[in-house]
């Protein structure tokens, strides 16, 4: 260690406050002027927690889902007797599925449809609460070997959770659709009203824009549009709610509280983000 | 020749007494860090997005006034940047916000230190809620518009809300693991 006179030791101690100051301000203006500086040093830096991560969350999804076990012991009987219920009712729409599915074919057959051609998909565990203040966002891991670019769109097993915004070598960012910035064109499936979803840091995002006269009617199922090239058209997105206040939400068909696997969907619609502009400024996962 | 300011009877600094001199002098900067990366993990907790930075400002605020040679100003500036890269928050905004909180801590730590806990309290509720105005401040600054206030006020009361219990806690810790005197 290296010794120092008091008076230099006080001397220094007193200018490094300001000096750090005025270095946090540096910091500030740097990461304003490059954000792909300041996005380069996140996901470096994400990549190298995502492991940490992947080990830490598993005694928390290891203690959830033994909890979960032990609750579903608790009320086997009644959750047996739903069961049986939801069984009976399964059945009967079991036959008219098969039977619209056999027309569906028919139909089908008859006007030489294309199919529509499967989409790439990777899983990917969410490891980390990626968010801010004004973000909503999660961090996924990713195996080694997988190429994900930003843009691709992240569903979990009920419906959409947002897009792919930052990717790095072993983790990717998934802004989603709660978030702030998300600006997400849907359309309402019961009247196909086209209408806009924004996102308000909250649990339910906000519905707006709809056409005049096709008032959004609580409960309706809400989808994703292709307006504009940045979603694939049908995605589940949730259900029109209206909240107190008379504001028109949308209850998120994805859990989005509680995320643990996602799915990339590379539908090669990059339509807004661009890989390198996505990446340019904080603003560029708008859209 | 080296004078001997405290003369007196102490055990040889062998390498294991300067290891757990080292451990108790850095515990508060890594209880902070690690604390903040446990906020960051995915626990499903309501209001976690809040919850890294009233750690960080509450953890900053309690070692400045009671053990401020354990949290020198440069660890107070590498605990903002990892606050801000783990938060995604604009880089540097962070930063200045815990210097600040050090700074304000340090300079009034003469009185602060002698006052019962709620005056204490009472202070930090002061400085939480600085701090959250300026991120507030500076997020719409850096971002060019005028952001929602509400995500700002729940975090300044989370960060006053979290103080009582983290000082409960550090404070033990502060008595026993963290006094390098006992090491």
């Amino acid at each position: 260690m290296i010794r120092l006179s008091i008076p230099l030791r006080e001397a220094i101690e007193k200018i490094s406050l300001p000096f750090l100051m005025a270095a946090a301000i540096a910091l500030m203006l740097a990461g304003r002027m490059d954000g792909r500086l300041a996005d380069r040093a996140r996901m470096a830096f994400a990549d190298a927690l995502t492991p940490v991560y992947a080990g830490l969350t598993r005694p928390f999804s290891d203690l959830r889902y033994g909890l979960g076990q032990l609750q579903a012991l608790w009320d086997l009987h009644a959750e047996n007797d739903r069961l049986g219920a939801e069984n009976a009712e399964l059945r009967r729409w079991q036959a008219v599925a098969l039977a619209l599915e056999a027309e569906n074919a028919r139909l089908k057959a008859e006007l030489h449809w294309i199919p529509d051609p499967a989409v790439p998909f990777v899983t990917a565990r969410a490891v980390a609460d990626a968010g801010g203040l004004y973000d909503r966002a999660v961090l996924v891991a990713l195996a080694p070997g997988v190429t994900v670019h930003p843009g691709e769109i992240a569903l979990d097993a009920h419906g959409l959770v947002g897009r792919v915004t930052e990717v790095g070598s072993e983790s990717a960012r998934v802004l989603l659709i709660t978030d702030l910035n998300s600006r997400i064109p849907v359309r309402l499936a019961a009247t196909g009203a086209r209408a806009i979803l924004a996102g308000t840091n909250g649990p339910d995002p906000d519905l707006l824009y709809w056409p005049p006269g096709t008032m959004p009617s609580e409960g309706e199922q809400v989808v994703t549009s292709g307006i504009a090239g940045a979603f694939p058209p049908g995605l589940p997105v949730g259900t029109v709610h209206y909240a107190e206040g008379g504001t028109v939400e949308v209850v998120p068909a994805a859990e989005l509280g509680q995320l643990s696997f996602v799915r990339l969907f590379d539908y090669g619609l990059h339509g807004i983000i661009s890989p390198e502009e996505g990446q340019a400024g904080g603003g560029g996962h708008g859209g | 020749m080296e004078v001997d300011r405290t003369p007196g009877i102490r055990p040889r600094p062998s390498l294991w007494r300067r290891l757990d001199t080292l451990g108790r002098q850095s515990f508060p900067a890594a209880v902070t860090a690690i604390g903040m990366l446990l906020t960051a993990a995915p626990l499903g907790l309501p209001g976690q997005a809040e919850l890294l930075p009233g750690f960080a400002v509450a953890s900053v605020f309690f070692w400045s006034v009671f053990r401020p040679a354990a949290m020198p100003p440069p660890v107070v500036f590498a605990l903002g940047v990892l606050a801000d890269l783990l938060g995604f928050a604009p880089l540097g905004v962070r930063v200045l916000i815990l210097l600040f909180v050090h700074g304000l801590a340090v300079g009034s730590r003469r009185q602060l230190a002698r006052q019962p806990f709620l005056l204490v309290w009472l202070v930090f509720i002061a400085v939480a809620g600085g701090a959250a105005t300026l991120e507030w401040g500076f997020d719409s600054l850096l971002s060019l518009r005028l952001l929602p206030s509400s995500p700002a006020i729940f975090e300044f009361a989370l960060t006053a809300a979290l103080y009582p219990p983290l000082a409960a806690l550090f404070t033990r810790a502060h008595r026993g693991i963290a006094a390098w005197e006992r090491a």
